[in-house]
C-alpha cells in the first residue's frame, strides 16, 4: 500500500465524488423547490448514457455526440415533467415515490427494447484515452482526470449560478420558502420546468461520463441512485453545498474502502477472514457512516431548511 | 393565596433577526384565567408554542406548579398536566368525535402497548370520554367522523380533547376562532363554568369573551408585554388603548 | 357491512377450492401461482401495518424477505432443517434487523426516512451479494426444505398451500386486531395528526418503533415461506424494486384496510403473470400502469368493496 497507490484510489474517490455530486445537486434541487421525490433520477442518468453512445455512433464525432446526447437528456427531461410529473407536485411523497417507481420499469424497459440488456461499451476518442502524469511517478488516465475537471468546473458554474445570479436567488428562496416565491409572481410552473431540465441535464452528464468507466446498460441509474440517497441524506435536503461535501465524503468513503480495507484488515485479523469479511464490509462502509451522520445530526451536514 | 401554577421568565424566542418573543414574562395562579390579548403579529401564538412545549425558547424558563419544565417536550409536558387546543383546528378528521375525546383519554391512561383488545371497546375510555362530549355539548355527535362536524363543533371538540386529559393547565389558543355569534356566546358559557376550577391561558381576539373570562389580561406588542393587570386596569391603561384598542376607545 | 362480509368469505371459499378446481383442470401451476401470491400478500400485509396504518413510507421492506430467507436458508446450509427452529430464527432475526434500522430511521421524517430505509436496504443487498460462503449474488438452494417433526411436508404443494393460506389469514387477523387495540389506535392517531397525538401526551416513537418491529418480523416469516417455495434464495429477494412492488400491492389493494393488501397482491401479481404470457417486455406497460393507478385509482381495490370508509 503506496503513498502512489493511496493517491491514485484518492483520486478515483474523487472521480466517483464529483459524478455523485452532479446527480444529488440535480435530485436535490429538484427536492428543495418543488417538493418532488423523483426516483427516475437514474433513469435521467441512463438516458444520458444512452443517447450519448448513439449519438457519437450516428455523428462519429465525440464532441458533437456528447453536445446532442446533454440536449437530448434535457428534452427528455422537460416532456417527463410537462406530461408525468406535473400532476405530481401537489401530491404526497407516496404517491410522487409510487409514480416515479412507475417510470423507471417503464424507462429500463424501453432502452431494453431498444438497445437490449447487453452493456455497451464505449470507445473513447484518442486524446481522451491513454494516461497523465499527475504527479512525479504516478500515471492515472486521462479520461478520469478529465471527469474530475469538468465535475469541478460544472459544480463551479453551478455555485456560481445559485450564489450570483438571479435564477440562483429564486432557486434558493424556493428552496427555503416555495409559498414565498410563488406568492411574488414569479411564473411558477416555467421556473419548475427549468430546474427540472436542469436537474435532468446534470443527471445526463453524469450518465454520459459514466459510460465509459462503468458499464452501460438497462438499471445503471437505480445502482448510483441509491448512493445519491445516501450523498443527500449526509450532507442535507435542498443544500448543493451539502451535496458536494456528502458527495466527495461518500466517493472517497467508498473507494478508498473498497480498495484497502480489505488488507487493512488483514492487518488485524487472519487473511481468510478478511477475505470475507472485507469486501463485505466495504461495500457497507458508506451506509453506515450514513447511519452515523444521522445518529448525530438527523438533518444532514448542511441542511437548506430548518424543521 | 392560590399555588402559583405557572410561572414563565424572561422567554425569547427568535426567528433570525425577529424576536418573535422578547423577554415575555407571566405568572398564572392556580383556578385563574388569564387572558393574552395583542394585535396580529404580536407573537401570540409563538408565546403559546413555548408554553406547551413545542418551541424551545432561546432563552428564558418556565416552571409548572414549581418544577421547572424547560427542557421538557410537548408530550412530556402534556402528560404532566397541560393541555392546549390549536387556533388552526387540529383534530383527527378521519376518527369520529368519540374516538377523538377517547384518544385523548388513551394518552392519560397508563402506557398503549396493549396489543389485542380494542381500544373502542374499553370503558375506562369511552365512558369518560362521552362524559366530556356530554359536558361540552356534542354528546349527541359522538358518533359523527370529525370532518363532518361543523367549524364551531369541531372547535368544541378541540376544547373537549384538551379537558378529557383531566389537565392542571389549559392552554387555549383563539378557541372561539371562526365562530358565529351564537356558538361563540355558548363556548364562552361554557369555559365560563370552568372558572376556578381550571387554570386557564387564553390567548383571544374576541374582546367580550376576553373581558368576560378573564381574571387578568396581559397584552403583548411585538413579543412583549406592555401592560399586565386586571381587565379595569388594563381597559384604562393608556399605551395599551394607543397600540391595540385604538385611540378613542 | 355484510354485503362486504359475504364477498370477503366468497374469495376465502374460493382460494380454498384453487387446489381441487387446479387439478381438476389438470392445471397445477395455479396452485404454485396463488401460493407464491399469497406469500407476497402477507408481506404486503405486513408493510400496511406501518405504511397505510403507520403513514412510514418505508421503501425497504424487501429485506425482511431476506433476512427471512437468509435466516432458514443459512441454517439449512449448516444442517439444521428444523422447520421451528428456522421459522423463529427467522422472525426473530427480522425484528432484528427491524429494530436497528427503526431505531435509526423512525426518528426522520418524510423523504429522509424513504432514503433511508431504501438505503439500509441496499446495504444488506450488497452484504448479500459479497459474502461468498452463502453463494454471494447467486445465492444458494435450499435442498431440504423446512422439516416440521412430521406434521406437514412442505414438499407437498397442496398441503403447502393450504399452510400458506392458514398463515395468511392468520396475518390478516393479528393486523386486524393490532390496528383496533390501544397500541393500534395510537399509531393510526399519529398518522393521522401528529401534533395533536403529541399535544395530548403521545410520544408517537416508541409506538411507531414497535409496529416497525412487528412489520419486519411477519414479513420475515414470508420470507421462510418464500425460500420454501421457490427453494433457494438470492440477495435479489432484498431488490429494493421489490420492495416497490410490495408497496405497490399496499396502495393497489387500498392502504388502511385489512383486506387491501391481500387484493392488492393478486391484482399486481396476476397481472404481471398475465403480462409477462403476452411479452417479455411486459414492464413497459406496467410501467405506465402503476403511474395511472397512483394518479387515479387512489383508494385501492378495498374501497371498490361495500361498505368501504369504515375500518378493515
Amino acid at each position: 500500500m503506496t503513498t502512489v497507490l493511496v493517491f491514485e484510489q484518492l483520486l478515483n474517490g474523487l472521480q466517483f465524488g464529483v459524478m455523485l455530486f452532479l446527480m444529488a445537486a440535480g435530485l436535490t434541487l429538484v427536492f428543495g423547490i418543488m417538493n418532488l421525490v423523483n426516483l427516475a433520477h437514474g433513469s435521467l442518468y441512463m438516458v444520458g448514457a444512452y443517447l450519448t453512445v448513439a449519438a457519437v455512433q450516428w455523428t462519429g464525432s465525440y464532441p458533437l455526440g456528447v453536445l446532442l446526447g446533454l440536449a437530448g437528456t434535457l428534452l427528455v427531461g422537460m416532456l417527463v415533467e410537462v406530461i408525468a410529473l406535473r400532476t405530481l407536485y401537489e401530491r404526497d411523497h407516496l404517491d410522487q415515490v409510487l409514480a416515479t417507481f412507475g417510470l423507471i420499469l417503464f424507462f429500463n424497459e424501453l432502452i431494453a427494447i431498444l438497445w437490449g440488456r447487453a452493456a455497451l461499451y464505449t470507445t473513447l476518442p484518442s486524446y481522451l484515452q491513454g494516461h497523465i502524469e499527475i504527479i512525479p511517478g504516478s500515471i492515472y488516465p486521462v479520461y478520469r482526470a478529465v471527469v474530475i475537471g469538468v465535475g469541478l468546473v460544472v459544480g463551479a458554474g453551478l455555485w456560481y449560478v445559485v450564489a450570483k445570479t438571479r435564477l440562483g436567488m429564486l432557486i434558493r428562496a424556493g428552496a427555503s420558502n416555495r409559498t414565498m416565491v410563488a406568492a411574488l409572481g414569479i411564473n411558477i410552473r416555467l421556473l419548475y420546468t427549468v430546474v427540472f431540465g436542469f436537474g435532468a441535464a446534470l443527471a445526463g452528464l453524469a450518465g454520459l461520463m459514466a459510460g465509459p468507466i462503468y458499464a452501460v446498460q438497462p438499471g445503471m441509474g437505480e445502482l448510483i441512485l441509491i448512493q445519491v440517497f445516501v450523498v443527500i441524506v449526509i450532507g442535507g435536503i435542498g443544500s448543493i453545498r451539502g451535496a458536494l461535501v456528502g458527495a466527495l465524503v461518500v466517493g472517497i468513503v467508498d473507494t478508498l474502502g473498497r480498495a484497502f480495507l480489505k488488507p487493512l484488515l488483514g492487518h488485524f485479523i487472519s487473511p481468510p477472514a478478511a477475505e470475507a469479511a472485507g469486501p463485505a464490509l466495504a461495500s457497507m462502509l458508506i451506509y453506515l457512516l450514513m447511519a452515523l451522520v444521522l445518529a448525530v445530526r438527523p438533518e444532514g451536514l448542511f441542511p437548506a431548511r430548518s424543521g | 393565596m392560590a399555588e402559583l401554577i405557572l410561572e414563565a421568565q424572561g422567554l425569547r424566542k427568535a426567528f433570525g433577526a425577529l424576536a418573535a418573543t422578547d423577554g415575555v414574562s407571566l405568572e398564572l395562579r392556580e383556578g385563574e384565567t388569564h387572558a393574552i390579548i395583542g394585535p396580529n403579529g404580536a407573537g401570540k401564538t409563538t408565546l403559546i408554542g413555548q408554553l406547551a412545549g413545542n418551541l424551545r425558547p432561546d432563552a428564558g424558563s418556565i416552571r409548572f406548579a414549581g418544577e421547572d419544565v424547560t427542557a421538557l417536550s410537548a408530550p412530556a409536558r402534556a402528560r404532566k398536566g397541560f393541555a392546549r387546543s390549536f387556533q388552526i383546528t387540529s383534530i383527527y378528521r378521519d376518527f369520529t368525535a368519540l374516538d377523538n375525546v377517547a384518544l385523548a383519554v388513551q394518552a392519560h391512561a397508563g402506557h398503549s402497548f396493549r396489543f389485542w383488545r380494542p381500544a373502542r371497546e374499553e370503558a375506562a375510555l369511552r365512558k369518560p370520554a362521552r362524559a366530556v362530549l356530554d359536558e361540552v355539548g356534542l354528546g349527541a355527535k359522538a358518533g359523527m367522523l370529525a370532518a363532518n362536524l361543523a367549524h364551531g363543533e369541531q372547535r368544541q371538540l378541540e376544547v373537549a380533547m384538551a379537558l378529557a386529559t383531566r389537565p392542571r393547565l389549559l392552554l387555549l389558543d383563539e378557541p372561539v376562532a371562526g365562530m358565529g355569534l351564537e356558538e361563540s356566546q355558548r363556548m364562552v358559557q361554557f369555559l365560563s363554568s370552568l372558572k376556578g376550577r381550571r387554570s386557564i391561558i387564553l390567548v383571544e381576539h374576541d374582546m367580550d369573551a376576553v373581558f368576560t373570562l378573564a381574571d387578568r389580561i396581559s397584552v403583548l406588542v411585538y413579543g412583549r408585554i406592555i401592560a399586565s393587570g386586571t381587565p379595569e386596569e388594563v381597559r384604562a391603561n393608556v399605551e395599551v388603548r394607543r397600540a391595540y384598542l385604538g385611540e378613542d376607545a | 357491512m355484510r354485503a362486504r362480509t359475504l364477498i370477503l368469505a366468497a374469495c376465502v371459499l374460493l382460494l380454498l377450492a384453487v387446489p381441487a378446481l387446479a387439478t381438476l383442470a389438470k392445471q397445477p401451476y395455479y396452485i404454485d401461482l396463488i401460493r407464491r401470491v399469497m406469500i407476497f400478500a402477507i408481506a404486503a400485509v405486513s408493510l400496511n401495518l406501518i405504511l397505510g396504518y403507520g403513514g412510514l413510507v418505508s421503501f425497504g421492506h424487501a429485506a425482511y424477505l431476506g433476512v427471512g430467507g437468509y435466516s432458514v436458508g443459512i441454517l439449512a446450509f449448516y444442517g439444521f432443517n428444523s422447520g421451528w427452529l428456522q421459522w423463529s430464527v427467522a422472525v426473530l432475526a427480522s425484528a432484528l434487523v427491524a429494530l436497528v434500522i427503526g431505531a435509526i430511521s423512525v426518528r426522520t421524517r418524510g423523504i429522509y426516512f424513504i432514503m433511508i430505509t431504501l438505503a439500509f436496504t441496499q446495504m444488506l443487498f450488497y452484504l448479500g451479494n459479497s459474502v461468498e460462503e452463502y453463494g454471494g449474488d447467486d445465492g444458494m438452494r435450499l435442498k431440504v426444505k423446512s422439516q416440521f417433526s412430521g406434521l406437514i411436508d412442505l414438499g407437498d404443494p397442496v398441503a403447502y398451500y393450504y399452510l400458506v393460506l392458514a398463515l395468511m389469514l392468520a396475518c390478516m387477523y393479528v393486523v386486524h386486531r393490532l390496528i383496533n387495540s390501544r397500541f393500534g389506535m395510537v399509531i393510526r392517531a399519529a398518522k393521522s395528526n401528529e401534533a395533536r397525538s403529541r399535544a395530548i401526551g403521545f410520544s408517537p416513537y416508541p409506538y411507531q418503533l414497535a409496529a416497525f418491529v412487528i412489520s419486519g418480523a411477519l414479513c420475515g416469516l414470508a420470507g421462510a415461506l418464500l425460500v420454501n417455495h421457490t427453494a433457494y434464495i438470492t440477495p435479489a429477494f432484498m431488490d429494493w424494486t421489490r420492495s416497490g412492488e410490495i408497496m405497490f400491492m399496499v396502495i393497489l389493494g387500498g392502504m388502511a384496510t385489512v383486506p387491501g393488501p391481500a387484493l392488492g397482491a393478486f391484482a399486481l401479481l396476476i397481472v404481471e403473470d398475465l403480462l409477462a404470457g403476452w411479452t417479455q417486455h411486459w414492464q413497459v406497460i406496467l410501467g405506465p400502469l402503476l403511474v395511472l393507478c397512483v394518479l387515479f385509482f387512489r383508494r385501492g381495490l378495498a374501497g371498490l368493496l361495500p361498505g368501504s370508509g369504515k375500518d378493515g
